[in-house]
Order: structure tokens, then sequence, then C-alpha cells
């Protein structure tokens, strides 16, 4: 009975988890520390969720290429290649 | 927290249950009965790990077990220290930790048995776990410094843990005359936040400066290096010209004994007596990573950085201050992202996958004065048992900035302590 219950239960999760699921993925390496600064509402360090992926892409790309001035944000960018702030920035417009 | 900020919980956690329920079909145990993870500590790694289990996973069985009903920060104590902030700003609970289906539990872990893995509480019941993550922060050595036990503590604070004793350096400081020295010990490396006697330094000097303009302070330190060395040194020159005396190791810094009842300070080379003296003394992992085996002879943890498990005894992982992180500084954001990295390989490896690679970020802030921020940032990833400096990557604040940058790193310095707040206890 208990199995049953379980097995009801992940495959509700499953079926209401499935619309989102092509949308949004578990966040790719990197990703998951930038929430320790940016938070979902405007402060003084900007929400950097729910964006255009392009955007967030080319700022994290002028951050790392030195063209955009930051005061930390050039300092991390550069620890990240092309491709990996194309991940993390497609993973951040799917957050909200 | 703002609705908006709910939406986004929810949809990572929709996002998150989808990829862990696929895996979770794919193991049979999985779908039998939910998994159990306990968490020891309740600090920034511990309340942050239990916090992104159940978002990954949310049907996962996880428990919090803290010391305390409450936890007080240490980032920003200094701030409670020079009498800029109150300690109330320190303080969290978990009760918002709770309602997300976190189990509680108030108690002192007393024993782990690593083969039945279990853990005994201090009320003499017994947790069970699948998975155990031990985030116990730092213990401060009393066997370490001659003089120096938990009763002479109470005459020459550490404050390196916040509560009690944050407010008690506080208060003699207020009691001092203006005229008198302020000492603060300093040990050798690896310790809790490493830059973090100098900003305390830098905001008791704008203290006195402002209040007791004819007193000194003196760092007596145990290393002849510091985190973000130059930055602090050219403003301290910059605003506290002649207050600060830092006394290097090379220079007979090192403190070999303390005496509580005159307030006197020994070196190699001197004897301190002074108005306040605040003894970081040196630190090693919380005990019950000791009870569990998970430390090695230098009092810390070794661990494997794509799992955070400890390389000594499976099952456990340790993440925050106690861990051996290798590049990564022991602070608050690092026990934050490590602990996000660790419940993601725990997500993965109770369902049989292997954990991805992770890249993890740090950046502490410290404040010079209340309007002038420095930082340090880096970025990380696993290397040769370590998590090692992605070189080109991270590094300090420049020397040269103009004070609207200082001013604006002392913004984001205090931004990032309430969205870490937030993101950890609200």
């Amino acid at each position: 009975m208990k199995t049953l219950r379980t097995s009801l239960a992940i495959g509700l999760i499953v079926a209401s988890a499935a619309p989102v699921r092509a949308a949004s993925a578990p966040p790719p390496p990197g990703a998951a520390s930038c929430s320790g600064c940016h938070a979902a509402t405007s402060q003084a360090i900007p929400n950097i969720y729910g964006r255009d992926a392009d955007a967030t892409r080319s700022t994290l790309l002028a951050f790392r290429n030195g063209s955009m001035p930051a005061t930390v944000m050039t300092r991390i960018a550069k620890g990240f290649s092309e491709d990996e702030i194309g991940s993390i920035a497609a993973w951040l417009a799917t957050q909200k | 927290m703002t609705q908006k900020n709910h939406t986004s919980r929810r949809e990572f956690l929709r996002a998150a249950a989808a990829a862990t329920a696929s895996l979770a079909l794919a193991s049979p145990s999985l779908a039998q009965s939910p998994a159990r993870v306990v968490v020891i500590g309740g600090g920034f790694g511990g309340a942050s790990c239990a916090r992104a289990l159940r978002q990954l996973d949310p049907s996962l069985d996880v428990t919090l077990v803290t010391a305390d009903r409450q936890y007080v920060a240490c980032p920003f104590s200094n701030e409670v220290i020079a009498g800029d902030r109150a300690i109330e700003a320190q303080q969290f609970t978990y009760e918002k930790i709770a309602a997300g289906g976190i189990k509680l539990v108030t108690q002192m872990a007393q024993t782990i048995d690593p083969q039945a893995r279990t853990i005994g509480l201090a009320d003499g019941s017994t947790l069970r776990y699948d998975r155990l993550v031990l985030s116990p922060g730092i213990d401060l050595r009393f066997d370490a410094l001659p003089g120096y036990d938990e009763a002479a503590a109470s005459r020459m604070p550490h404050a390196w843990k916040a509560g009690e004793q944050t407010l008690l350096l506080r208060r003699q400081l207020e009691a001092m005359d203006d005229g008198g020295v302020v000492a603060i010990v300093v040990p050798a490396n690896p310790f809790r936040c490493p830059p973090g006697p100098y900003e305390r330094a830098s905001l008791i000097a704008h203290y006195l400066k402002t209040r007791k303009p004819r007193s000194k302070l003196i760092i007596l330190d145990s290393k002849d290096a510091f985190s973000k060395q130059r930055l602090f040194q050219a403003a301290w020159q910059e605003l506290y010209p002649g207050l600060i005396e830092w006394v290097a190791l090379s220079q007979g810094g090192k403190v070999t004994s303390v005496d509580p009842a005159s307030n006197t300070l020994v070196t190699d080379f001197a004897t301190h007596q002074v108005q306040v003296a605040n003894v970081i003394p040196p630190q090693r992992a919380g005990r019950i990573a000791e009870i569990a085996g998970v430390t090695d002879k230098s009092g810390w943890c070794p661990i494997n950085p794509v799992s955070l498990e400890s390389t000594q005894v499976p099952n456990i992982h340790v993440i925050g201050d106690a861990c051996i992180a290798g590049a990564m500084p022991k602070s608050a954001f690092s026990a934050n992202a490590q602990a996000k990295t660790c419940a993601s390989a725990i997500v993965a490896l109770l369902a049989g996958a292997a954990p991805t690679p992770p890249k993890l970020i740090n950046t502490c802030y410290s404040l010079v004065a209340p309007d002038y921020g420095i930082s340090i940032a880096g970025v990380y990833q696993p290397r040769n048992g370590l998590f090692a400096d992605i070189e080109g990557a991270g590094g300090t604040s420049p020397l040269d900035a103009p004070r609207d940058v200082r001013a604006r790193e002392a913004i984001y310095a205090r931004s990032w302590f309430e969205t870490i707040g937030a993101e950890v206890f609200g």
C-alpha cells in the first residue's frame, strides 16, 4: 500500500512537472552559486532571473572580456568558458 | 520574501522534481520509501543544504539537527562589536525552514555509528540516515594557546562565534577609557573567515577614531601575510593613520601565552599589557566531526570535492568551515555554495547516478569603514582532491579604486547579507 501511494505521488509529480521540464533543468555548474548574492527581488545587487538568455550571456561575456566594468562580476565571469556562460544564462532565463 | 521569489522557488522545485523523479523511477529502492538525509548543524552550510535537498527532491525525508533554536550569524558581527549594528540583526530562526517540510531536531548530536548509520541524540533517542551531512562549523581550541581556556574567554573574548561573546567584546570596548590599547590576537591558517580579524580591526579603529581618538589598536599575528592585505593596509593609512599597528609573525607577532588576570599577551619578543584583549585562538572542525571519524590529524575533514563526501567515512558528507576545501576559504558564502553542491550530489548518489563535477563561487566582502567595502572573489573546481582556484579568475578589488567604488562595495556587502539570510533562513 505504501509503495502504491509513493508511486502515485511520484506519478503526480512527473505529470504536474512535465510542462516546465522542457523549459528548465537542474542548474549547470556554477549557477547554483548565483543566488548567494542575487535575489529575485531588485536590490542593490540586481535580479538576474527570468531575463532574456542572450542579454544575460552578452553581459557575462562583456564582464569576462573586461569591456563592461563591474566590481565583482568581472572577476567571477573569468572563471567560466563561453559554453558554461551560455548554459548559465539559459538556465537563469528559466528562473523567476 | 516577495511573491515573486516564492514563484521562483516553486518553479525551481517543480523542474528539479521532474529531473529527480525521472531518476527515482529508475531506482527501485527510492520508489519504495523516501531516502533519509540528516543534516547536523544549523548555520549557513547546514540550513542551506537541508533546504536545497528538499528543493531538488521534495520526496526526501530531510532532518535538520541544530544545537539551538536560534542561529547568530558571524558575517557583519564585527559591526555589532564596533557599535554600528544591533545583535538582533544577526539572529535567525528555523521556523520557515520547518514550514518547508524539513524536520527540525533541536538537540546536540552526541554519537554517530557509521556502520549502523545512526545518530545518538542528547535525549537518548536515535536518528537513522541513508546519507548524513555534517556542517558543524568550528570548535575553538582551548588547548592550543597556554593560558587561553574557556574561562579565559570570559575575560579575553574571542568573539569568533557570534552571540554573547560578540556583546562581551562590545561592552569591553565601550567601557575602555580613551587612550587605551586594544589587541587582536590572530592565529595561523587555517581558520574561519580569513579576512575577519582585519575587518574587525578596521571597524574597531573606526569606533576608536570617532569616540576614543587617543586609543591604539595592535594586531598580534601568527602569520606574515593575510587576506586582502594591501587593500586593508592602504585603507588603514588613509582612514586611520597611526591608529592600527600590525605585528607580523616575523616581527614577533606570534602570541605564545596569555594571562587573563592581568590582560597580558606574551610573545617571544615582548609582553603586551592591554585594556581590551580579543584573542582568536586556533580552531578545528566542530566536535561531532571528530566523533564521526571524519577528521584527520589536522583536526579538519578531508572530502571528495565533487560530492563533499568524507574520504574517510562513506555516506557522510562534510561542508562549510569544517571541511578541507583547498583554495575555498572558510566563509558563509563558501558554506552556502558547498551546501547546494552537496545536495545535488546526494540526490544523484541516492538515485545511483554519478554527481556532476561542480564549479563553485565565493565572494567575501569586508568593511573597512561603514561606507568603505572591499572584496575578494574566487571560482573553484575539483582538482587533486581539493577545490582549486580557476586561474585567471577571482582576486581582490583593485588597489586604486576611487571612493565611490568602495562605497558601492559596502552597499553590495549589505545586500549580500540580506540576500543570503533570506535564502537560507527566510
